[in-house]
């Protein structure tokens, strides 16, 4: 059975796909869709997938994510295909891209950062050092950060 | 433009000329001559943590060059009040032409520069980085060994808090070094700078143990187990005394080898080191003030001359 099948299409918003498996709920978290929103959304994880084994799968009603909010996407499912979806149909492709630097969008989590000051205004930034495997390090303090766990310290 | 946060930000070549540099200023930095380069500007001296050597050789090398300072320390300032750094570089900013910054925090450094237009050196920052550091301690190996090139350098103590040989090994291995890194395991070398060196093509070997490799060293850094950088007075006891380097254990080492220490030390150099030919580091904190005078210099875009009359 397909994932298509799994889940009724929608008729305007977001899906989401090729997600890699099991991180369904860390993508809605890092888009902030996790609390707070009334937005239905559908949710498909571990199917199978020719491309991935296995995949999540997505689907956000009534919102049409930003690039800027689809660029968050990258630390977690950097090969995810967006399609925004308007009258049942896929109106626009997007591509998620990993910049060379993160602003504003995860905290450096070492604890003697300088941006640990939740009153300093300065911007948090990141720099990404490698893509694959993930390596991504504070600006400020030249700090590695553990990308498992870059979830829990989104802005 | 002028900001020196970490060791990338200087080139091998940039190296070469502020040590030169700082050479060519060395009657200056005795108070030999005069050469009032710096006159009219105003260096905002920052120090949100505690320092002797760094503090009063910023100092000296801006008044030696006919230059001002002001000294901001976190007693008696708005800092105790609560005030971000970002507020307090906005008035340095305001009041001063180049700042020197000392913080516990790492990355502040970095964070300054980004606050403020002035050019900021960065004078530690937590256990980050203390490039001004190494420029004195590349300069003392220069002076003694004649070159930076492929030099066989021990690093001892705590190379995990340890800002001056994190600066120091970025450096060294840039010149061709080998490094043996001697500490307990639990103060190793942060793994994401190991792994820098590596990618420069390192050769490094971690190890306990210190006496083997003096006889092969070309220099000893030695560094202090820092007891304000741990969390608790327990995990300090458990590695407070681990190195203790005593004059009789150089009998094998090189004639030429160099002891080194960015001081203060506590029980990690024995005093009967000091009337060794190896010891080095009282040499070394007078070698701060010449180049942190070129510093200076670099950081306002003065040239320094040819020659000092």
């Amino acid at each position: 059975m397909s994932e298509m099948r799994r889940v009724t299409a929608i008729c305007n918003g977001t899906a989401i796909d090729h997600i890699p498996s099991g991180h369904a709920l860390q993508v809605l978290k890092m888009l902030r869709l996790d609390v707070g929103r009334s937005n239905p959304i559908s949710m498909v994880m571990n199917v199978p997938s020719g491309k991935m084994g296995r995949k999540d799968v997505l689907k956000i009603e009534d919102r049409e994510l930003n690039q800027e909010e689809l660029d968050r996407l990258a630390l977690i499912a950097p090969k995810a295909s967006v399609a925004i979806i308007r009258n049942y149909g896929v109106a626009e492709k997007r591509t998620i891209e990993l910049g060379s630097e993160l602003i504003n969008i995860v905290k450096c989590s070492f604890s003697n950062c300088i941006t640990q000051n939740n009153r300093e205004p300065l911007p948090h930034k990141l720099k990404v050092i490698s893509s694959e495997p993930m390596e991504v390090r504070c600006s400020y303090c030249g700090r590695n950060q553990n990308v498992d766990e870059m979830v829990d310290y989104i802005i | 433009m002028g900001d020196l946060i970490t060791m990338d930000d200087l080139t091998n070549e940039e190296i070469i000329q502020i040590l030169d540099e700082a050479n060519t200023l060395l009657p200056v930095a005795r108070g030999e001559a005069y050469l009032p380069l710096l006159q009219g500007k105003v260096l905002g001296n920052l120090f949100f943590e505690n320092s002797t050597r760094t503090r009063m050789s910023f100092e000296t090398a801006m008044k030696r060059l006919g230059g001002e300072v002001l000294n901001l320390s976190t007693i008696g300032s708005s800092v105790a009040k609560g005030e971000t750094l970002y507020d307090t570089m906005q008035m340095v900013d305001g009041y001063s032409d180049i700042a020197v910054i000392r913080h516990p925090r790492q990355g502040a450094a970095q964070y300054s520069a980004d606050a403020v237009n002035i050019p900021i050196l960065n004078a530690g920052d937590g256990a980050g980085n203390h490039p001004t550091q190494t420029m004195l301690d590349l300069f003392t190996i220069r002076e003694a060994h004649g070159s930076l090139e492929g030099l066989n350098v021990m690093m001892v103590g705590d190379l995990r808090y340890g800002r001056t040989t994190h600066s120091l090994s970025h450096a060294l291995v840039r010149f061709g070094a080998k490094l043996t890194l001697v500490s307990p395991k639990s103060l190793k070398m942060p793994i994401e700078i190991v792994s820098d060196l590596k990618s420069h093509g390192a050769d490094i070997n971690e190890t306990e143990e210190m006496i083997s490799s003096i006889s092969s060293a070309d220099v000893i850094y030695m560094t202090r187990i820092q007891k304000e950088r741990f969390p608790d007075e327990d995990e300090y006891n458990k590695v407070a005394d681990v190195y203790k380097l005593d004059a009789s254990d150089l009998v094998e080492a090189k004639n030429q080898m160099i002891i080194m220490h960015p001081l203060p030390r506590v029980n990690e150099l024995h005093p009967n080191v000091d009337s060794t030919e190896h010891a080095k580091y009282f040499q070394q904190a007078f070698n701060g003030v010449p180049t942190r005078m070129a510093l200076l210099c670099r950081g306002l875009g003065i040239e320094v001359p040819k020659k000092v009359k």
